[in-house]
């Protein structure tokens, strides 16, 4: 066991795991979120490297508690021990204040165990750009967590494979009026856009959170009537 | 020893009024039959909408409430936000319960005022929490007190009315303990200010 960190510094000042993390964030299946007046929206795509995988064991998106889920880009081990970890915290925060735990908080804590792993001896950076969407007392909110600890808040952005085109897309999409059912069409508009293949109900899983505080993953029937409508 | 919550003595009371919430506690700090000083702080403000009593154990009461402070300032910088009263009333019972076994002998009252509601609880010293109340007592003249605020007391009383009601039940009840008493001090919370009173009551 190393007690030195394997994450140091280069000459030009770079950490050159977190930027190799990133590389496999970049590689990773495309995941897309919109904030909406009154909601967010997640979108990730489901590509099974053959059919013989049964779909419904996937599960991408991560229920963290009942206003709060993730999804990701990258390795999918890692996401399942982040979104793990992020549970117990989201646990330690209701024991202690029985409340409703605030996005930015949930987020700041999960960034800490990010980080930390770019500067503890032995181990090496989570191979995973997470998306937190959640609504709490403050309203909607959507964050972006990356390998390197830093978190970001977003109106709508993407990650994953198609991040650059899909969020050239939101840009012109977004407007800062959108209801949530919107949202969900130019969601899964812009997932299309950039989609291998044929998008199906099976192949993608999306994710809603309205101001009744409650987060769905929307069923493969539910899924179907929306990508219906966008035809 | 036998009676560590009996061995400094002392009592507070909330209240709940419309709008308004009271707290009062008695000034004595003793060590079993010697009074030692007449101005001991017993109820603090834990910010501008939270008032918390504490009686029992005077170093516990003070322990405790430096414990609190801290929690609170740290929560404001790092929340980037006010606490909310119901919050710091469940923080008080798992911070209790953090010390099941080596507790603080303390049985606090937490007063509060949520979006102009009322909020009032009050505890073992172990952390169970109980928010049902209108009124609540502790210390070791708690229960003469519980008398007096049980003929006083009517629900939904204005600022002016609860400062008497509770000033009056603190006096009556701690005039009847030996350990409580040599003064009192009614806080009354209302949406735009805090009042404080100082009260006279029996110098024995």
């Amino acid at each position: 066991m190393t007690d030195f960190a394997l994450t140091t510094f280069s000459s030009k000042g770079k950490l050159l795991q977190i930027e190799y993390a990133l590389n496999a964030v970049a590689k990773g299946d495309t995941a897309i979120g919109i904030k909406a007046k009154n909601g967010v929206v997640l979108v990730v795509e489901k590509k099974q490297s053959s059919i013989l995988i049964e779909e419904s064991s996937v599960q991408k998106i991560a229920l963290l508690t009942d206003n709060v889920a993730a999804t990701y880009a990258g390795l999918g081990p890692d996401f399942r021990v982040l979104s793990q970890q992020a549970r117990k915290l989201v646990k330690k925060y209701d024991l202690k204040y029985q409340e409703e735990i605030f996005v930015q908080t949930l987020s700041r804590e999960l960034a800490e165990d990010v980080q930390i792993a770019t500067q503890r001896g032995g181990i090496r950076p989570f191979g995973v750009s997470i998306l937190i969407a959640g609504y709490d007392e403050e309203g909607p909110h959507l964050v972006q967590l990356d390998p390197s600890g830093a978190y970001y808040s977003w109106k709508a952005t993407a990650i994953g494979k198609q991040a650059k085109n899909a969020k050239a897309f939101l840009e012109k999409r977004y407007n800062a009026d959108m209801e949530i059912e919107d949202a969900i069409n130019t969601a899964l508009l812009t997932l299309k856009e950039g989609f291998e293949g044929q998008i199906t109900p099976t192949n993608i899983e999306v994710g809603v959170i309205r101001d009744d505080h409650v987060f769905r993953i929307l069923p493969p029937s539910q899924v179907k009537d929306y990508l219906e409508e966008l035809e | 020893m036998s009676g560590i919550f009996e061995y400094n003595g002392g009592s507070i009371v909330g209240m709940k009024g419309k709008n308004c919430i009271a707290m009062a506690c008695d000034r004595r700090f003793g060590q079993q039959m010697s009074t030692i000083t007449t101005n001991y702080q017993k109820v603090f403000k834990i910010q501008d909408n939270i008032l918390l009593a504490l009686s029992g154990l005077n170093s516990d009461i003070h322990t405790f409430y430096a414990l609190m402070e801290k929690e609170i300032n740290l929560y404001n910088l790092k929340e980037n936000r006010k606490m909310k009263p119901t919050t710091f009333a469940n923080l008080v019972a798992s911070s209790l319960y953090e010390r099941r076994f080596g507790p603080f002998f303390v049985t606090p009252i937490v007063a509060g005022l949520e979006n102009g509601k009322p909020i009032l609880a009050t505890y073992d010293s172990i952390g169970c929490k109980s928010d049902l109340d209108d009124f609540q007592v502790g210390g070791t003249g708690g229960n003469y007190i519980y008398g007096a605020c049980e003929a006083f007391f009517k629900p939904d009383m204005s600022p002016e009315e609860l400062e008497e009601v509770i000033g009056q039940s603190l006096v009556s009840g701690c005039d009847r303990d030996s350990l409580s008493g040599w003064g009192g001090v009614v806080y009354v919370l209302t949406e735009q200010k805090l009042t404080v009173k100082i009260l006279k009551t029996k110098q024995t």
